[in-house]
């Protein structure tokens, strides 16, 4: 067994700053749910401290703890100190999987193909994502669930079928050129990550992302078949492959000669913004790594950074409400630049959802781990909708995107019936611009 | 270490279903601390009742087993009220979260003592009433916990603070009984208003398991003003101004120069970093009213020597001008990995002086303190910006904080405004209160809990 003691070696001042004043509690879904302090913030870094101290263990507990926690970051918000939870939690992550505490061999398989195999290499992911593809669209999968094949498998998995993103017939590479110009360039160069999950399903976002991008006077470069960003391995505890990934990312830019690096999922972007400390060790990357963080933004950021565009045309849509991604809300600090971007839309009416930045569940691979807490989350945020009672909803995460859809697609009948992303209603008003 | 017997846990699980039991160190390790920096306790259980019949059968059962009873709320407290001792029973009220009653004809609230703060007011509001006492915490804090450590916040002038807002208590005493002080009278003169003994009293004397509040008409409009000083006496010579025009605002809260500094560099709100004093004025009432008063507060600020004087024209912009008194505590915070919230209290014509040598203290003793607080009532908070592991800094703060108190006692203030004595006061207590009352306190804690069995060791040390 390893001996090195993460949360020993982290710089303790990170775990101190936590005053325990308890702000966070009121902000922490899993600490609503239960009222137990060890399922809120304050409680899992006393915890965390405790580890690190030597007055507890690593234990079974503690790792069920840490994997019950969502990572959803609204702690970060609401902490008076400025606490990096962030960090302390993908450290403690690491801490039990290095202690080997929670090891069965079923989790292991799976944590080893996903994360160690599949989502390392961009081109076996890709070829899943075909593969999936034509099981989807030739009738296969109607077929199997009308057979109700998934009844055979057991029920943890089988709840899960129903989930399965719907996989694009193109993926980014088809649908975007390495380098686009603008008709009208304003002197922008930026290059574009166009993710995994993303990519596979919603690579039409990629594609709206370029538009807007041109339709802003930004050249656009997008290298070709993308690795994953390394936040699936970061939030699982596995920082060495994380590191891997990140080296990999800032390899495939030409970070002096871009403006910026831009990211449409939320996630991924609170993930991206962080290579600078994933890599402060490493000779070779750390310098990179700094400047890579100083580059990257979200393309919302970025918009209203460089005075984006307002269109003249509208997007086909009127009410329409906004659910924050947490990494973009509570992770990224960008908060009011997807909403200044919904209300430049000729005709759309914007409304605010209530409780918009309280997590929807997804979390990452939350819903696969903890199905029933990221339920109840999804339960919640489709009872916010209905009190909405806005027929779309804009989001910015492709998790969040496939959970919320799943979510109202279960309910039947419902006021909301559409999930966007802001970006592409902006995509479609610079496009009925040229129609008009 | 006190370690709690098996037996003892076993008899709590014959009362309680086993998951409101909790003793395995993943499970109470979260439960060794409050709000308050450095001090730290692993309880040997924590339960958690739902009725006040179960909290009165869990004391019975600690009586007769002579373990110590620590009730907690939410752990907000930033005087260590709730920190455990070593092996005790640790009562957490939070499931006991029901709203019972919003009484509307005797503008009365009930609710178990779980209730979060913020709730009651939300719930008042509702209805077009109003619980003004509005502590820091209110977001988490439960009302159990305000009441039993006397909560204030920011409307103290003019509202007052948790005291003035209990009308009833139901409470379980040290051996067990079950009782209710208190009505929805608003005179009542029936024997002694027990109710108001057990009104901060820091869960020393009995377990507060239900309250009942007074309400009021919420206010219809509000103004707010924030007024800049290059001197803090030109800024209390405006709250002497103002309050001698016959002016009650509900709040003015001030931010001195370390604490503004700490601001602008945290939240880049464009506040100039030269001034000596911030302060954040606001009235509220009738909208004729408040909209006259405003005016007035606002000539008064400039008379007495503001360098700057604005007024938000609505709701939106009196937020922007309350960013920087929202922004102090976590500004401030901010700055080193340990923050020490004081909580002295002087008489409102004293503050100036006050401010002025917690300002020279620092100076001498080297010490970042960032000083804002409650200019209407004198309340300051003296915040102490350290690293809890340098402990030759820390033995400075000691020192430091020893003369901060004894200037506050000879200026005819108080230790504690509104953070309550716990064990991060109590070396201060006898020193300002002297020792008849001091005797008369301990007196009173000996008759109702003889066995020293709840909360023993804060406010005072227990009698052998």
């Amino acid at each position: 067994m390893p001996s090195a003691n993460l949360l020993k070696s982290i710089d303790y001042s990170v775990l101190q700053q936590c005053m325990h004043c308890g702000m966070c509690l009121p902000t922490c879904p899993t600490y609503v749910e239960t009222k137990l302090e060890r399922n809120s913030p304050r409680g899992r870094i006393s915890l965390m401290r405790a580890v690190a101290d030597g007055e507890l263990e690593v234990s079974k507990a503690l790792s069920d703890e840490m994997y019950y926690c969502l990572g959803c970051l609204a702690c970060q918000t609401a902490c008076p100190a400025g606490v990096n939870y962030a960090e302390l939690f993908e450290t403690a992550r690491a801490e039990v999987e290095q202690a080997q505490v929670n090891d069965g061999m079923q989790r292991g398989f799976w944590r080893w193909l996903s994360l160690n195999v599949i989502f390392m290499r961009p081109w076996l992911l890709r070829v899943i994502g075909r593969v999936l593809r034509i099981y989807q669209s030739t009738g296969l999968e109607k077929l199997m669930r009308k057979v109700h094949f998934f009844g055979l498998m057991p029920r943890s998995l089988a709840a899960l079928e129903p989930q399965t993103p719907h996989i694009s017939a193109q993926f980014s590479d088809d649908l975007i050129w390495p380098d686009e110009v603008p008709k009208q360039s304003r002197g922008y160069r930026v290059g574009l990550l166009t993710g995994c999950i993303q990519d596979l399903a919603f690579s039409n976002i990629n594609r709206d992302t370029v538009d807007v991008l041109l339709a802003n006077g930004c050249e656009v470069i997008t290298p070709r078949s993308q690795s994953c960003c390394g936040s699936l391995h970061a939030h699982n505890g596995e920082l060495e492959l994380a590191r891997e990934l990140a080296r990999r990312q800032i390899d495939s830019f030409d970070l002096d000669n871009v403006d910026a690096i831009i990211t449409n999922a939320g996630g991924c972007g609170s993930h991206l913004k962080t290579y600078g400390h994933l890599l402060h060790d490493d000779p070779f990357y750390a310098a990179k790594a700094k400047q890579w963080d100083k580059k990257v933004k979200d393309i919302h950021e970025w918009l209203v950074q460089i005075r984006f565009r307002k269109p003249t045309a509208g997007a086909g849509v009127g009410e329409v409400t906004y659910h924050e991604s947490c990494h973009l809300c509570h992770g990224q600090r960008v908060v009011s630049q997807p909403r200044q971007i919904l209300n430049s839309i000729p005709g759309l009416v914007f409304k605010e959802l209530p409780e918009s930045n309280w997590c929807c569940g997804s979390a990452g691979i939350y819903n696969i781990t903890q199905p029933e807490q990221s339920q109840k989350l999804l339960d919640r945020k489709v009872e916010n909708l209905r009190q909405a009672g806005v027929p779309v909803v804009a989001t910015s995460n492709p998790g969040c995107h496939l959970q919320i859809a799943n979510g109202l697609r279960a309910c039947g009948s419902h006021p909301c019936h559409q999930v966007t992303q802001p970006v592409t209603l902006l995509a479609q008003a610079y496009r009925a611009e040229q129609q008009a | 270490m006190n370690q709690i017997e098996a037996t003892f846990i076993q008899s709590l699980k014959e009362i309680l279903p086993p998951d409101r039991v909790l003793t395995s160190a993943e499970d109470i390790v979260p439960y060794s601390f409050d709000g308050t920096a450095a001090l730290k306790q692993r309880p040997g259980a924590v339960v958690f009742p739902l009725t006040a019949e179960e909290v009165s059968e869990c004391v019975k059962l600690a009586r007769r087993n002579n373990v110590p009873v620590v009730t907690r709320g939410s752990g907000t407290g930033l005087s260590g009220g709730s920190v455990p001792l070593s092996g005790c029973l640790v009562i957490c009220l939070v499931k006991m979260d029901k709203l019972i009653e919003v009484d509307e004809k005797n503008l009365t609230l009930r609710a178990q003592s779980g209730v979060i703060t913020k709730e009651i007011d939300d719930a008042a509001a509702k209805v077009g009433l109003f619980y003004p006492p509005d502590p820091g915490s209110m977001k988490i804090s439960t009302i159990g916990g305000n009441v039993a450590e006397n909560s204030g916040g920011l409307r103290g002038l003019k509202y007052g603070v948790t005291r003035d807002y209990v009308m009833g208590i139901e409470v379980v005493l040290p051996d067990g009984t079950l009782t209710f002080l208190g009505n929805k009278c608003v005179k009542d003169v029936a024997g002694y208003s027990m109710k108001d003994l057990f009104i901060g009293s820091e869960g020393t004397l009995g377990i507060i398991t239900e309250v009942i509040l007074k309400v009021l008409p919420r206010p219809k409009a509000r103004k707010t003003m924030l007024a800049l000083y290059d001197s803090m006496d030109a800024a209390a010579k405006t709250i002497s101004a103002i309050i001698a025009a016959k002016i009650i605002p509900c709040t003015l809260e001030f931010l001195d120069r370390v604490t503004v500094q700490c601001v602008e560099d945290y939240a880049k709100i464009g506040l100039p970093t030269d001034v000596e004093a911030l302060v954040l004025m606001e009235t509220d009432g009738h909208p004729v009213v408040v909209e006259e008063e405003a005016a007035q507060m606002m000539a008064l600020a400039k008379a007495n020597g503001a360098r700057d004087v604005r007024a938000a024209a609505d709701e939106a912009e009196g937020a922007k001008l309350a960013a920087a008194r929202r922004n102090a505590f976590s500004a401030l915070a901010r700055v080193r990995p340990t923050t020490i919230l004081e909580d002295v209290t002087v008489p409102r014509s004293e503050l100036a002086t006050m401010v002025a040598f917690i300002d020279s203290v620092a100076k001498k003793h080297k010490l970042q303190i960032g000083t804002f607080g409650h200019l209407g009532d004198g309340n300051l908070h003296p915040t102490f910006l350290t690293n809890e592991r340098d402990h030759e800094e820390m033995h400075r703060i000691e020192i430091a904080l020893e003369e901060i108190v004894d200037e506050t006692i000879r200026l005819g203030g108080t230790v504690t405004g509104e953070h309550g004595v716990g064990l991060a006061k109590k070396a201060f207590l006898k020193r300002q209160l002297g020792e008849g009352s001091y005797e008369l306190m301990r007196n009173i804690k000996q008759a109702l809990d003889p066995q020293g069995l709840l909360n023993p060791g804060k406010i005072f040390d227990p009698r052998n």
